[in-house]
């Protein structure tokens, strides 16, 4: 126990020690504008193949849908945009999504993350950041 | 344990029959008991990959070896919309120094009461019960064991964070049991001074190198009411490979002190599942 806490404590200092991060790291680390266009390019693809959560998307614009979504994580990740969309809550109020259906996404965007050989570090960044959004996509 | 790591493997070589929605991982392990959780401890997880209105089916061996004993545990669970659990589970104690073996039969249930594993702020909590029945009871009784049956309690609390520890994922688990159980049954329920449930802690946490690995470690309170011997808390440190939604494994470290009177019984822990979801 005793070498765990000063294992802890010398951690902490090597974290304190460190030049603080640049706001848009984890941007970065998704490969900035052209990652982001992949990754949602890379998640519609699955999208389109999952006959699961497909059907939701049949009254969608793709195209504003993916610029909407490639807006959100840039914003989400610390670049230089703004998402011009609707809360989450608004946008998927009526759609029942399920739990299901949620993990679904969560697992395709993890999948498309590795094909595109994003960090570990950076890969739970972003799904801390998007998890908490649960309560306003499911069972709307 | 053969015998069912055989029908695992036959399992997890059939093609993708079905698959699950939930994330790789989440369903856990299946504890000594056929809870899912950790390797000793029951956690606030469902097994399997069934996410809502999706069933789940669990097979699962796991072996304990210890200095003086082997803990063979073998069993099925069953789980629907990721909330509610059912297991069948035996255990089988070589008594590989005295001779002999101790048996016992559970079954388990738990119910997700609140919470979502890695998508709510509050833990996810599940209430469990274990009906646990002793086969060979005469070393029981003749060591101060009460009764040959008994019904275990408990509540567990379970998070995920992510981006919790370098960028990696993290892992608690709390859960509290109600047990007359002398260690956890297998040597009977209630003793001649104490026949009065004991409320005891156990707790677990790990890290995920990535989806797929994880380290871990245990702590499991066990009581100490048996006058013949002594009784001390268990604790494992293991490593999980969930290799996909089928087939996962845990490989780890016990110590589980004394037990029957034989001291610092400590050895290895393994268990492999498989998991299918329809």
């Amino acid at each position: 126990m005793g070498i765990l806490i000063r294992a802890l404590v010398l951690m902490s200092l090597l974290g304190c020690s460190q030049t603080p991060e640049p706001k848009d790291w984890l941007y970065q680390q998704l490969g900035a504008q052209p990652g982001i266009d992949q990754l949602t390019t890379g998640l519609l693809r699955k999208i389109e193949q999952d006959p699961q959560i497909v059907g939701h998307f049949q009254d969608t614009d793709i195209a504003r849908f993916k610029r909407l979504l490639s807006e959100h994580l840039c914003q989400l990740s610390g670049g230089p945009c703004r998402y011009s969309g609707a809360s989450m809550q608004e946008a998927h109020t009526g759609f029942q999504i399920s739990q299901a259906d949620f993990d679904q996404l969560v697992a395709h965007l993890m999948a498309v993350m590795n094909e595109q050989n994003i960090a570990v570090a950076a890969q739970n960044r972003l799904l801390a950041l998007l998890a908490p959004m649960y309560k306003d996509v499911v069972y709307r | 344990m053969c015998r069912s790591l055989t029908l695992s493997l036959l399992f997890a070589c059939v093609p993708v029959l079905a698959q699950g929605s939930k994330i790789i991982a989440t369903g856990g392990a299946s504890s000594i008991e056929g809870a899912a959780g950790g390797g000793l401890v029951p956690w606030a997880v469902i097994n399997g990959y069934g996410s809502s209105a999706q069933w789940s089916i669990t097979g699962y061996a796991s072996q304990v070896g210890v200095d003086d004993f082997t803990l063979r545990s073998q069993g099925i669970g069953l789980s629907y919309d990721n909330r509610y659990e059912v297991s069948f589970g035996q255990q089988d104690l070589d008594l590989d120094t005295l001779g002999g073996e101790l048996s016992q039969q559970i079954i388990g249930l738990k119910y997700k009461v609140a919470g979502e594993l890695l998508y709510s702020t509050m833990p996810q909590l599940s209430v469990g019960v274990q009906l646990k029945k002793q086969l060979d009871f005469a070393i029981p009784s003749a060591i101060g064991a009460q009764q040959p049956s008994g019904t275990d309690w408990y509540l567990a609390a379970t998070k995920l964070w992510f981006n919790a520890i370098a960028g990696r994922n993290i892992l608690f688990n709390a859960t509290v049991r109600a047990t007359k159980g002398v260690q956890t049954g297998l040597l009977g329920f209630g003793t001649a001074s104490n026949n009065q449930y004991q409320y005891l802690g156990e707790f677990s946490a790990v890290i995920f190198l990535n989806p797929q690995w994880a380290l871990g470690a245990e702590f499991r309170q066990k009581p100490n009411e048996l006058a013949y011997a002594r009784e001390d808390h268990w604790r494992d440190v293991f490593v999980a490979w969930f290799s996909n939604k089928h087939l996962s494994v845990v490989a780890g470290h016990v110590d589980l002190g004394s037990i029957a009177t034989f001291s610092n019984q400590r050895g290895y822990y393994l268990a492999v599942e498989s998991s299918w979801a329809f």
